[in-house]
């Protein structure tokens, strides 16, 4: 009631997230490390599988052009990490946006239509989670072939939807008993109308949050299915296989491990900082207005 | 403070040039402004004013309730004791034992997982320091004077299976606990349907006079204020615009801004206003709905279910031009009944009829292009409106889905046309809902409803969540749309006298059944059921030489639960004139005179 402002919903979310430092430093830092990404490589006179003779696992140094050291194969940690992140990257975020599509169209329209059509909706998901998922994607992975990266990410997106299938439902219930919702349902506005333009809009907070959020686990998740061999195959490299290639040689070259970890727990910490933000952004009842 | 003698007239709480303010995001933004009160011993102040006017701020201020961004400044004087700038513990000694407080949602204001015995025993053992035992026994007598049914059973139970009225009074034990020397109740009936409301304020007059104990009574409605306050404030902004007895203040108001609110409250004891004398029965109603009931099926347990009738075989007809309103306390299925005549609940059995056309068996994607002449305007003006929404996309949905060779000037146009309409500036095309006020987003939800021209405007409770001069102005609207337009109106409100103001007949519903059926002239003039002898008995009125003595003729009890109604006549719980045919035999709707219906055995001789 105290302030009268017309700014849209938007523009205002995002002042109010560049007003929250922490989410802004971490968003700053998210950027800069895909830029690095991006270009990095081209930076370095080293290609990702080159393998370096004359300097098989040493510690990061300058005079040899190995910013970060070699491997056991003398290849580059610098633009092997790099490569790691470009990777890592875009399984997260291809992962999480197959999961977030699958999710919100599931259960939008399981929550908006509801009775039986959301019963059998709900149920098939209840089935997926019973099954025991890595089982499910040693299938896949062994199904679309080992290393190959669209299959990955199909993999893992497949399996991540349930959770987001799940919130998204539960939204949707809660909106679905709103007075605007019956308002558009009395003027005669059908189901997909309905569900573009008053369901889906008013989830998008809820979702972008949680979509933040999962981008870190997937990210673990190609890790951990690269620690078992199922992930990124050999020459290339994702962040969870370098990982898992540096704690074998822990104590003869520490470098190996230290150098894709600490990226990965940079880039965990600034995903959850970065959902954070925007959930305190999103949430009108956070802020100082009401 | 010099030790003055103090004659027994001594105010009990003085407020002196008291300032409430908050930090916001937008600066400070003064609430209370100023205001100097006193609260003499034995009476009752009434503090009026809208919504926004700083009439609870300043009594949380002075009882240190602010919210953290809140600051007070100036004197709050209680007996002798300074209240501004004490610390928690300081006014705690005060706060409960000699101060009750009673507030507006008694839902909220209860702990929901502690007995209520306990939540009124509780503050005795804090304050007065007796034992649990002896705490339980006064927390029953209390339940007892507060007229609690069943009150030994109610120590036992949990605040959510109260009633809204059982729990207000709940909540004025717990305050009355201490024996307080001070009420502070804020908007304590608000909430409640106006039948409980008779009850609780008939329950506060008793205990005032019984105990010789201050009040102040915060409330938005002057025919509250008028049975049972002494003197009265009026705020606005802030600041005290008017101040005197009541009798004076309300018989002729010297502040322009009192008359206003006087004038804006409907009176239901008033000459029914000059209605347009359009309805037509011989043409085809617009809406007619015959025989409807709603069953919802309820969980109960594990795996039984219930059947909670809603809506009972409910037949009405709406004319061209007319408007009817329904009304009853909440929960007596008004709401469901106007949504199913829209469809947008399915009716278990019963036929509903639009213009002329049945709606039986048609798909919901057949009905989309009928529901354009069938709009609706809800009772949450916020709510209602889609949040991430602009006021120009919100008119202009209706005519998206309905006119869609509609070219996007056109609309444009047609939008900014509906929007000076309602009486809206074309500045608040771009604003969104949250950026309105709650006139404002009524005004929107009419003019949304209204911008396809519809030939039945179903308004449920359009106006219960507006101040009452912003009431004036929507009913008055509605009116004016009405008598231009020519629609017919279906206005759903548990409000008597706003709907004098505009309908030409009424339908008095009472747990989903018909009680009766009348022309607003004759309902309001000779009301044959006594129910509705009831409800009209239980709207205040802003007139302090009738409103006391309208208390005592007050209905007793609340309405049962709709899942086990009472058998015969669902009324004759609460009818003083309930005799054994009514528990036997269901009345039914009987015509009486040729333009009313009634369902009462006894209508003839009462």
């Amino acid at each position: 009631m105290i302030e009268i402002s017309s700014q849209p919903l938007w523009r205002r979310a995002g002042r109010r997230f560049c007003g929250d430092g922490k989410a802004l430093v971490a968003g700053v830092l998210v950027a800069l490390i895909a830029l690095l990404a991006i270009v990095g490589p081209s930076l370095s006179p080293f290609r990702y599988d080159a393998l370096d003779w004359h300097h098989l696992a040493v510690p990061p140094q300058l005079q040899s052009s190995h910013w970060l050291g070699t491997d056991r194969l003398g290849r580059d940690l610098f633009v092997r990490t790099l490569y790691g992140v470009r990777i890592s990257l875009v399984i997260g975020l291809l992962a999480t946006a197959v999961s977030v599509i699958i999710g919100l169209a599931w259960g939008s329209i399981a929550g908006y239509v509801g009775g039986r059509t959301d019963d059998l909706m709900m149920r098939f998901v209840d089935v997926l989670y019973a099954l025991p998922y890595l089982f499910l994607v040693i299938i896949f992975a062994t199904f679309f072939g080992r290393g190959n990266l669209i299959g990955l990410f199909l993999v893992i997106g497949a399996v991540g939807w349930l959770t987001t299938a799940r919130i998204v439902r539960g939204q949707t219930l809660a909106l679905k008993r709103r007075e605007f919702i019956e308002a558009a349902r009395a003027t005669g506005v059908g189901t997909p109308g309905i569900l573009l333009r008053h369901v889906i809009p008013n989830l998008i907070g809820p979702v972008a949050l949680y979509a933040t959020l999962t981008i870190p686990d997937m990210i673990l998740f190609e890790s951990f299915l690269s620690f078992l061999g199922l992930g990124v195959q050999e020459p290339l490299a994702s962040l969870g296989s370098l990982i898992n290639g540096g704690a074998q040689e822990m104590q003869a070259a520490p470098w190996m491990l230290v150098v894709p970890a600490l990226v990965l727990s940079v880039l965990l910490l600034c995903f959850n900082l970065i959902g954070d933000g925007l959930r305190d952004a999103l949430d009108p009842s956070t802020s100082a207005e009401r | 403070m010099p030790a003055l003698v103090h004659t027994s007239d001594a105010p009990v709480l003085r407020l002196e040039n008291l300032h409430v303010g908050f930090d916001t995001s937008q600066g400070r933004v003064a609430a209370v402004r100023g205001i100097s009160l006193n609260v003499k011993p034995g009476e009752c102040l009434g503090v009026v004013g809208e919504s926004g006017a700083g009439k609870s701020q300043a009594f949380l201020a002075a009882m240190g309730l602010l919210a953290p961004n809140g600051t007070a400044s100036g004197r709050a004087i209680f007996g002798t004791t300074e209240l501004i700038g004490r610390s928690a513990v300081e006014l705690d000694r005060i706060r409960g034992l000699k101060v009750g407080m009673v507030f507006q949602d008694p839902m909220t204001s209860l702990t929901p997982h502690i007995h209520v015995g306990d939540q009124i025993a509780e503050p005795l053992v804090m304050h007065v320091g007796v034992t649990w035992r002896e705490a339980r026994l006064r927390a029953l007598a209390l339940l007892r004077r507060t007229r609690v049914t069943d009150p030994e059973r109610r120590m036992k139970q949990y605040p959510h299976e109260l009633s809204g009225g059982m729990r207000q009074r709940v909540m004025l034990a717990i305050a009355l606990a201490c024996e307080p020397t001070l009420l502070i109740a804020d908007e304590p009936t608000t909430a409640l349907d106006v039948t409980v409301q008779a009850q609780i304020l008939a329950l506060l007059a008793d205990l005032k006079r019984e105990r010789a104990m201050s009040m102040v009574l915060i409330t938005h409605d002057l025919g509250v204020v008028a049975g049972l306050a002494d003197e009265v404030a009026v705020m606005r902004e802030g600041q005290i615009v008017e101040q005197g007895a009541v009798g004076t203040l309300l018989k002729s108001p010297s502040d322009p801004y009192t008359r206003t609110l006087i004038e804006a409250m409907p009176r239901i004891d008033a000459p029914a206003a000059e209605m347009a004398r359009g309805a037509d029965a011989s043409q085809t109603p617009p809406l007619s709905v015959s025989d409807l009931s709603i069953h919802f099926s309820v969980r109960k347990g594990l795996v039984s279910r219930a059947k909670l009738r809603a809506v009972e075989r409910v037949s009405f007809e709406l004319r061209e031009a007319e408007a009817l309103g329904v009304v009853g306390e909440s929960g007596c299925g008004k709401s469901t009944l106007a949504r199913a005549a829209l469809r947008l609940i399915r009716p278990s059995t019963g036929r509903v009829v639009w213009m002329g056309r049945s709606i039986e068996g048609l798909s919901a994607h057949a009905l989309r292009p009928m529901r354009r002449d069938l709009q609706i305007v809800f009772q949450d003006p916020l709510a209602s409106l889609e949040p991430r929404m602009t006021v120009a996309q919100i008119i202009a949905e209706p005519l998206r889905v309905h006119r869609r060779k509609l070219t996007a000037a056109a609309r444009d146009a047609e939008v900014l046309e509906m929007l000076r309409h309602v009486g809206l500036t074309p500045e608040l095309l771009e604003r969104y809902p949250h950026e309105l006020s709650g006139g404002q987003c009524q005004r929107v939800g009419i003019a949304r409803a209204m911008v396809l021209k519809p030939r039945v405007l179903i308004c449920d409770e359009p106006v219960s969540a507006l101040d009452v001069s912003v009431q004036k102005q929507v009913v008055e609207l509605l009116i004016a749309l009405k008598r231009e337009t020519g629609m017919s109106i279906l206005f759903v409100s548990h409000n008597l006298a706003v709907v004098k103001q505009l309908c030409e007949r009424v339908l008095v519903l009472y747990l989903g059944r018909v009680m009766e059926l009348a022309p607003s002239a004759e309902l309001y003039v000779r009301p044959l059921h006594p129910y509705t002898r009831e409800l009209l008995s239980a709207v205040p009125v802003a007139d302090p030489e009738v409103q006391p003595a309208r208390f005592a003729r007050s209905v007793a009890g609340e309405p049962p639960s709709p899942l086990d109604p009472p058998s015969g006549c669902v009324f004759r719980t609460r009818c003083p004139h309930a005799i054994e045919r009514c528990r036997d035999q269901v009345p039914p709707l009987e015509q009486a005179g040729d333009r009313r219906q009634v369902a009462c055995h006894r209508w003839r001789e009462l």
